[in-house]
């Protein structure tokens, strides 16, 4: 009898734990997404492209390294508190890996996944000088940040003026946050490298009225035009771009204004318009067939199984890429295919990104070739220029991916992080 | 002429073609507040839904698409027509009138004679569920909405103006329609308010619902009228903004741009929330303008608080509010 009653008490202890969370064994990817809200329109593709991914690895090959991947889904609304919620609700679920997709998010996870030994990877956003690995130890930006994305800009611009833009003035529409004003340093220190005049424009949340901006841009006529916006900003500034005609030529949006959300609005107008990217696009890839069968067709998909292909779809699959290779370089390291946290960073800062890699995995030449450190977290920072075909309805890229200049940046990093790890009482160094 | 004023010249007409849409906005609430003291938190949220719901008509989206997909595991996305936008229109109208009448018929009329906090948290839940409904119904994606209004620069006001100051002068388009679609919009309000039998009532209501009701005016059937002009002035507003960036939920947050109108023109005037607009529009572009570029620009969202404010010190009711005047 008290046999029974032991072996009862066991099976619903094992019962509770299976229904409380996920098998002790699955690699855990926490997936901070936004579907409701002024932004679920770009958080929607990101989130069905991060999850999509996964669920193929897990359909396909029965995870990474037969250990089956398991994401929990939260929701931010693209919150900052929301977000920080989303991250201690999750955090003791085994999470190996936090990708916020919000500036606001990352900064405030920053102290907490350090002190808690789990890694954040704010690809393309975040905290820029990250990429010093010595002082942000769990925090990575590879393949790109904005510093760099501020850079490719200037140097698609350079390279279109045989390499002279000297008495040029470029204008900076940005979101007047913190996210938006973190390009400004890196274009002051390149106009005074170049010798272009640089004009700010900034435009308050959410965006939805710019007219004063593009009508100084009317006035004062700058040779071109940078965007940092999202959401309904970047709209607004195209549609206002094409109302003054403004030669959509000139004007370049940041990667996270680049989507066919921000073009399609503006109907034929927005042909012409480019934007960065430190991925490739369209749905070309040998990896869509495998998504289209093993995920959308059987009914599995995160979304609506409608987005494959967008910018933002692919960017959110990219990520998840990133994330579970880096998962499996942490399997081969250690030696083991049940990884923690701690093992994960270890894959993260071992990550190489080659092209036979990338073509292994369905995706032959979908991003930059990279490598991470201990010391460099944010990859080799290589950046492509894409532009907008309105007929077609579709972006392509125009150039290759190209370096951001290290010799302007390199110092800017060094003197953030400095500060950073001074008033953190950080010791910079790799250990 | 000198540059500089020409420029200004430019922003101040701009600042009134602004204003125009942003009283479009506050229209909304002054209604709903004028006949049943309600401050509507949802009028943001009612022009989402009704633009929602205009795009959906008109490309023939099924709503609750997905969830009857998911539900029932079928693959239906589209009735396969696509509607011209008039019929749209008035399709969305009857949907904004059915909506009124639910509203009133589930919340408000159980709510009658409660205290304004209840009946504004009342609202507060309103918006979020019907974002929510927009959302479950239409989808979250960003949406092109094509009515037919014309967009960009209005070249006639470019090339006369580009002759007679030696520069052209940018007005877009849409605005130009947006501002006469709003005069209409006030003369077909005043016209119904003075002249016709409901309008009558309204404004009875308006001035004191016990007498009223005592002189047999239904107070639900007013209720239901003033929500149903309500939406389909946030209908009017939604196609304006949805026209200029696409409809996406971002929308309801042009709520946002009505309260500095509501503050200066008064909860209680429509005449207030036209001037009250028009002030705004051109107050704040032409700090912007003139004092943006010493502040680091960005000036316009709080700046229009601080007008509205300003106002306020001298007068406390707006504009043109109602001076109320209690006897202790």
């Amino acid at each position: 009898m008290a046999t029974n009653r032991l072996k009862a008490a066991g099976a619903a202890l094992v019962s509770a734990c299976l229904l409380a969370g996920p098998a002790a064994a699955d690699l855990v990817f926490p997936d901070l997404s936004y579907r409701t809200g002024p932004y679920a329109a770009n958080g929607i593709p990101f989130s069905d492209g991060y999850q999509d991914y996964m669920t193929l690895l897990n359909e396909r090959d029965g995870g990474i390294g037969g250990v089956a991947i398991e994401v929990l889904e939260c929701e931010t609304g693209y919150n900052t508190e929301k977000g920080v919620e989303c991250y201690e609700a999750t955090k003791g679920e085994g999470a190996l890996l936090y990708q916020p997709l919000s500036t606001g998010i990352t900064y405030q996870l920053i102290p907490k996944a350090t002190a808690d030994g789990i890694p954040v990877h704010s690809m393309g956003y975040g905290r820029t000088s990250a990429k010093n690995g010595e002082v942000f130890r769990w925090v990575f930006n590879y393949p790109a940040n904005y510093w760099d994305g501020a850079s490719h800009a200037i140097n698609h611009i350079l390279a279109e003026n045989d390499g002279d833009i000297s008495g040029k003035k470029i204008a900076l529409v940005y979101h007047n946050s913190a996210y938006g004003k973190e390009p400004i340093r890196t274009l002051e220190e390149l106009s005074a490298k170049h010798g272009y005049e640089l004009m700010l424009l900034p435009v308050d949340h959410p965006g939805q009225e710019q007219k004063s901006q593009w009508l100084q841009i009317r006035r004062q006529k700058p040779d071109n035009v940078i965007m940092w916006g999202w959401g309904v900003m970047n709209q607004v500034a195209i549609q206002e771009a094409v109302n003054i005609r403004y030669p959509m030529e000139n004007f370049i949006g940041i990667w996270w204004s680049g989507s066919e959300n921000d073009v399609l609005p503006a109907g034929d107008g927005a042909d012409g318009y480019k934007a960065l990217t430190f991925h490739n696009l369209g749905d070309d890839y040998p990896v869509y067939d495998d998504l289209q069968s093993y995920v959308v067709d059987a009914g599995k998909a995160a979304g609506a199984g409608d987005q494959l292909g967008t910018a933002l779809y692919n960017r959110g699959m990219y990520a998840a890429m990133l994330a579970t290779e880096a998962a499996r370089t942490a399997q081969e390291i250690h030696g083991t295919a049940d990884i923690t946290p701690a093992m994960m960073r270890d894959g993260m800062e071992a990550l190489e990104m080659t092209e036979e890699k990338m073509a292994g995995l369905g995706l032959p030449n979908f991003g930059p070739t990279f490598s991470v450190t201990c010391s460099n977290h944010g990859g080799d920072g290589l950046g492509a220029v894409a532009q907008w075909d309105a007929g077609a309805k579709e972006w392509s890229l125009i150039s290759d991916y190209g370096p951001a200049d290290e010799e302007v940046l390199r110092p800017l990093i060094i003197a953030d992080s400095t500060a950073f790890a001074e008033e953190n009482g950080i010791t910079p160094g790799c250990n | 002429m000198p540059d500089q004023l020409l420029f200004a010249m430019e922003v101040f007409l701009n600042g009134l073609m602004a204003g125009v849409l942003y009283a479009l906005v506050a229209l909304g609430f002054v209604l709903i507040f004028k006949a049943s003291g309600i401050f509507n938190y949802a009028q943001g949220v009612m022009a989402l839904f009704a633009a929602l719901t205009l795009v959906g008509i008109m490309e023939g989206q099924v709503p609750f698409s997905h969830l009857i997909n998911a539900v029932f595991g079928t693959e239906v996305h589209h009735f396969g027509w696509h509607l011209p936008a008039l019929a749209a229109i008035l399709l969305t109208g009857v949907v904004m009138i059915v909506l009124a009448w639910v509203v009133n018929r589930l919340i408000f009329r159980h709510l009658v004679g409660q205290e304004p906090i209840i009946l504004f948290m009342a609202t507060i839940g309103l918006a979020y569920f019907m974002e929510g409904l927009g959302d479950l119904m239409w989808g979250a994606d960003i949406k092109k909405l094509d009515v037919g209004l014309p967009q960009g620069i209005n070249l006639w006001i470019d090339e006369t103006t580009f002759e007679a100051f030696g520069y052209g002068f940018f007005i877009d388009n849409l605005d130009l329609w947006a501002t006469g679609i709003a005069a209409a919009l006030v003369v077909a309000l005043t016209i119904f308010s003075q002249y016709s039998k409901q309008g009558r009532a309204l404004r009875a209501v308006a001035d004191d619902h016990q007498a009223a009701l005592s002189v047999g005016i239904s107070l639900n059937f007013i209720w239901v009228l003033v929500w149903s002009i309500a939406g389909f002035v946030a209908l009017v507003a939604g196609i304006m903004w949805g026209t200029k960036s696409g409809v996406q939920f971002s929308l309801s947050l042009i709520a946002l741009k009505a309260l500095p109108v509501l503050m200066l023109g008064g909860f209680t005037s429509i005449p207030g929330a036209i001037v009250g607009g028009l002030i705004i529009g051109v107050g704040e572009k032409l700090f912007e303008f003139a004092i943006g570029p010493l502040v680091g620009g960005a000036t316009e969202n709080w700046f229009a608080y601080v007008l509205a404010l300003l106002f306020l010190v001298f007068r406390p009711q707006g504009l043109f509010g109602e001076r109320i005047i209690e006897r202790v």
